[in-house]
Parts: C-alpha cells; structure tokens; sequence
C-alpha cells in the first residue's frame, strides 16, 4: 500500500480523535454524568481506523459492543454520539440506545451491538444485499476474538464463503473476553487459522500498527469488491481498559500490560511521522488541539441537549404504531 | 375467483410481489429447486432463478440475521423457518435483533422483512416440529404477528407483509397447507383487522389458524341446540384488532378464545385479559378459555389429538359459559 502525507495524517486524525473522545468518556463516566456501561476503544485504534481507511461511505460496517472506535472511523459525528452516550434526545438514537447501540444509516453504520457475535449474521445480510443490488459495496463485520467461539461466527463465515460474499471479517484479537484470555477460550493462538475452515484467506497482522492493517485490509477490500468473496483478517491487539469501566481488569498480568502500553498504537504512528518527516512536534500539536475542541464541543452539545419527551419512550417501535403511554 | 390451496395462495403472494419488486427475495432451507420442506415455494425458482430463490445452509440464526441485514441495507426479505420450534436457534436475532433495531437507533433503520414459520401441530412430528409459539413472537415489542387460516387470508396478508417496514412473522399451519379454498381479491388485507368468519349473536368465539376452522364446526354443531356463535378470526395477531373484538362483544356478551397454543402463558391468555381489563363491562359471563394441554406435543396420533383441542372442545366451552 502506499502512503502519503495526507493517509498519515488522516490516520492520525482518526485514531487520536478516538483515544481522545474515549478518555473524555472514561471521565464524564468517572463523575457519573453517563449511565449504564461503557466499553472503551482505547489501544485498539489503529484495527478501525486501518480498515476504514479503505471504506467509502456507502460500504457498512457492523460493530460491537466496544463500537465507538468503529463508528468514528466510519465517520460518526461526535456530537451525536457524545449526546447519546449521555441520552439526550440530540443524540444519535434520541436517547433510546446508548452506548452499545449507536448507528448511523447515512454511513453504512448498520449498529454498534450489545450482543457477542450478532454483527456476524448481520454482516452477511448487508453482503448479499450489496451483491444481489449489483453494487460494489463491502460490509466490514468488527468483532473480538471471544466472539468466534459464538455460533453465529461459524453460521456466518460458512454462509458468506458458499455466496461470495463482499464481507470482511474483522477479529479485534485483544486477547481477552472479558476476563477470559484468549489461551483459556481457545485452543488455537491464531484466530486467522479458522479461515481454513471455510476455504477463505486468514490473515494475522500487527492490530497496533496502522499501517500492517490497513495493507492487509486493501487486500481483503478489494477481493470482495472484485465478487472474490470474504476475507477474515485477525489483527492482533490489545485494550488498555477493563472490559466496561469500573473492571479493574486485574485478570491482566502487568508484565503484559506493560509490555502492550510500549506498542501503544498512536506512539508508534508519532514515531513514525518523526522519523519520517510527515508532521512536525507543531503540527501534531495543531490537529491534536482542533481534536481537543471538537471533543469539547461534542461535550457541551450533550450537556446542553435536552433529555428525551417521555411519551418518545412508546414511539419508534414499528413504522406505523405508537403504544400506549403510561398514565399516572 | 380461483380456488387454490393455502400453500399455494401464500406462494401466490409472495409471488406477486416479487414479479413486481425486485428487491423481494426469498432464502431459506430447501425452498430452491427442491420447492421447500412442505412444497410452498415450489416452482419459485424456476420462475425467478437462484438469485431470488436461495437455498440456505441448515443455520437458522444467519438466516434470520441476513433478513435483518439485508432488510437493513434496502432489500425486502422473506426468510423461511422450516419449522416455527427453529426459531429457538435464531431467536437473538430475531428477538435482539431484528425485533429492536428500529427503537435501539432511534427509528433511524427499517426492517421490511417476513419471517414464514411453520407451526402446529396435527400431523404426528411429536415435540419439536409441531408448536404453537405465538405468544413468545406476540410478546416482543417491534414485531408484527400474522396468523392466516384461509387461502384468502394467507394470500392478502402476504402481500400486507411483504409491504409492510417492519418485520412481520407469518405463521402459518403446516396442517392447512392442502386445505383449498376459494381467493377472489389479489390485494392486501392490512395488518391488524380481523375478519367475522361467521355471525351469530350468542357467543363470540375468537379463533386463530387453524382453530378458526374448529370454531366453524363447534358452530355449527351449536346451530343445532339452536345456540348462534359468532366466529371472529383476528388473523392478525399484533395489531391486534380490538374495535373487532369490542362491536362483537357488545352484540353478545360472552367470548371463548380459542388458540391452538398451550394454554399456560399464551396468547389466547394476553386476548383474554385485554378483554377483561378493558371490555369487562360487555360481559356477562365469565371469559372461557380453550387450549392444548400443557405438554409438549406426543407423538402418537391418539395422544396428539387428545392434547389438542378440538371442535367438541370449544363446543363445551360455550355452553359452559351460558
């Protein structure tokens, strides 16, 4: 693959811009301005932003219930999604999904998902709607790797090989399901290994370097663009955080969080673009400062949104319906 | 007017629309070239080819989750169930999925898909191919519940459900896939209004499926002690169509709801109570209600109609209730 000055910078922007709303959203969950749960992105930006560097607008992605990441690479406003983590009626869901169910229809985002391995399923529909409409479109499906031991990863791979499906199958490998470490789940080290089964390219590559996804995804893009079928590309990663905010994640050893904080995504792509003159300290700093207002923005917009009409609560539901409200 | 059966009238709707709209397709297991489980897409797809006609591995989740990912990006799906008791492998997708899309993203995604799903019993394939499991579709919010008992019905509905932005579970019978009758009108017969299969003005008997039927012989084995009993057939079974059910009641004041499901915790109990809690002041007596036994469907063909209920069933329960 080759990149230019503008794809780094891009991929800068998108990563940082996810790091950055991820943290404000480990704080204003900190002071309890947020409810419900919350399951943060951070040390696996470089998997999102690498894949969608290669998406268009109207190819879809299916996401998870660690979904922001995927949401803002896809192009999400922030505004939207910091409104509707705070279930404001300005947010992307009028306040009805949260954190785990953000979506935006206008960019292929078919649903961040509160289910381990639902994406999966859906994925193949918006795969073979984009084949039998004759579009070139792709569907990318996000999931981790405790999700390929659901059964829907096997329905799904399975279906989506047999049709040639232009899906591409995205295992965030970030060693854990929840406490559960990848060599307690299952027995293989490699998720790309259960490609095998279903007769489809499994690739590995390094999930923290933006530039190792972003070639493999190229690869996998355009084999589903050009009828060839889907690809599962493992990329291997890490979460800083727990599981949800307010898992201590003491199940993870510091020897292994020490040594995954030193291949911190976004410091290696620093690294490289010092290295390589891409962007000056300077420059760095002007896009991290435009990402820090933006943030804010994003932040005052919630805050001063108003909360949802209750009787909102009964709409929604179907096309043409609207239950009863509750009367007191 | 055609007479077809209901088998086929559901194959007709289906294919109306899909000689109209090319953005219907129909997948599932066995329903290509081997015409479906039961023959209901038979020559589908030498009509409308392998694009449109898909056979499915056995994977009941991917086959309703493709529906919903395939509703969600522009298609209008009909996903078939081999059997309605499948469904308990596909339920997060229908249930988490399909069935919430639309509220979770704020109304933002539509899901113009059909669920078919075989159901009931009454044909000896014991505990796992005949249920009746209306009340776990009605209970969830976000889906519609459909459940036709004549060709006409099934026919209309189809079309209705086809049309319709958002995911609707036809239930048919697999017993009344033979079972003919006359069609006259090729046009849709909107959801959520029920039909009078029969007036009378002592008792009103609301029936679904298959128990429709039933209902016509217990009445006209009542017609004889000189007992009129008006049979109304919801044929939708969310929406409900309460207005239907309120102008019967006013006209006779007593109601049996029958439903082939077991009776504890079905759908003919949710009928029951929305009578009671809101048309109580139309009745004179008691709601009565009539049921499978609560087992599991067995297998041989004494003990099957011994757990269904039947016409003689539904005819003890009116003149228990006058």
């Amino acid at each position: 693959m080759k990149v230019n000055e503008t794809i780094i910078r891009d991929m800068y922007l998108s990563m940082k811009k996810i790091r950055a709303f991820e943290t404000t959203a480990m704080n204003v969950f900190a002071e309890g301005k947020i409810p419900g749960f919350v399951h943060l992105y951070i040390g696996e930006e470089a998997v999102a932003t690498g894949v969608c560097s290669h998406l268009r607008d109207d190819d879809y992605i299916t996401s998870t219930h660690r979904g922001h990441g995927h949401i803002i690479a896809k192009g999400g406003d922030l505004k939207y999604m910091m409104a509707e983590l705070f279930g404001k009626s300005t947010g992307y869901c009028k306040g009805k999904g949260g954190s785990m169910h953000i979506a935006d229809a206008s960019k292929g985002i078919l649903g961040a998902n509160g289910i381990v391995g639902a994406g999966h399923n859906i994925s193949v529909g918006a795969g073979l709607s984009a084949k039998y409409r004759g579009t070139d479109q792709v569907c990318v499906c996000f999931f981790g790797d405790a999700s390929t031991n659901q059964g829907t990863f096997h329905e799904s791979l399975n279906l989506a090989s047999i049709w040639k499906l232009p899906v591409i199958f995205v295992c965030e490998n970030n060693n854990y399901g929840i406490s559960m470490s990848q060599e307690r789940h299952q027995a293989i080290r490699n998720v790309a290994d259960r490609g095998a089964a279903y007769g489809i390219p499994g690739i590995t590559v390094d999930g923290n370097d933006v530039f190792a996804v972003a070639e493999a995804a190229e690869e996998a893009v355009k084999r589903a663009r050009s009828g060839l079928g889907p690809t599962l590309l493992e990329c291997k990663t890490y979460r800083h955080r727990g599981h949800f905010e307010g898992d201590p994640g003491s199940y993870k050893p510091a020897e292994e969080q020490a040594e995954w904080l030193e291949k911190d995504p976004i410091n290696r792509l620093v690294s490289y673009m010092k290295e390589n003159d891409v962007l000056t300290e300077e420059g760095i700093r002007e896009l991290d400062a435009a990402i820090d207002s933006e943030i804010e923005a994003a932040v005052k917009f919630a805050l001063e949104s108003p909360d949802p009409e209750l009787f909102r609560a009964v709409e929604d539901i179907y096309d043409n319906i609207t239950e009863e409200v509750r009367v007191r | 007017m055609k007479k077809m059966t209901y088998g086929e009238a559901i194959r007709e709707g289906m294919s109306i629309r899909m000689r109209e709209d090319k953005d219907v397709l129909v997948f599932g297991e066995d329903v290509g070239a081997f015409g479906g489980c039961f023959g209901v897409t038979a020559g589908m797809f030498q009509e409308f080819g392998e694009e449109r006609v898909r056979d499915t591995p056995i994977s009941e989740g991917v086959i309703i989750g493709c529906a919903v990912g395939a509703a969600a990006t522009g298609l209008k799906p009909i996903a078939e169930l081999m059997f309605i008791d499948f469904l308990t492998v596909g339920m997060d997708q229908l249930v988490n999925q399909a069935a919430k899309m639309r509220y979770m993203f704020g109304g933002h995604i539509s899901l113009p898909m059909v669920v078919r799903l075989p159901a009931g019993g009454g044909v000896s394939a014991a505990a796992q191919h005949s249920q009746s499991l209306e009340a776990w579709l009605t209970h969830v919010p976000g889906l519609k519940v459909v459940y036709p008992s004549t060709p006409q019905d099934a026919l209309g509905l189809m079309l209705s459900a086809i049309d319709d932005k958002d995911p609707v579970m036809f239930i048919e019978h697999k017993a009344m896939y033979a079972q003919k009758g006359e069609v006259k009108d090729f046009v849709p017969i909107p959801l959520g209004v029920g039909e009078i299969k029969r007036k009378g003005s002592d008792v009103t008997i609301i029936a679904t499926g298959k128990m429709v039927h039933e209902a016509l012989a217990a009445a006209a084995e009542l017609e004889k002690d000189g007992i009129s009993c008006e049979v109304l057939d919801p044929r939708t079974l969310y929406p409900l169509d309460k207005e239907l059910i309120r102008t019967s009641l006013e006209k006779t004041h007593r109601v049996v709801i029958v439903s082939e499901e077991n009776k504890r915790g079905g759908y003919g109990g949710e009928i029951s109570a929305m009578i009671s809690e809101e048309y109580f002041d139309l009745l004179d007596a008691p709601i009565a209600r009539v049921g499978a036994l609560n087992t599991p469907i067995p297998f041989a063909v004494c003990l099957e109609q011994y757990v269904l209920p039947n016409a003689k069933d539904v005819v003890n329960a009116v003149k228990g209730i006058l």
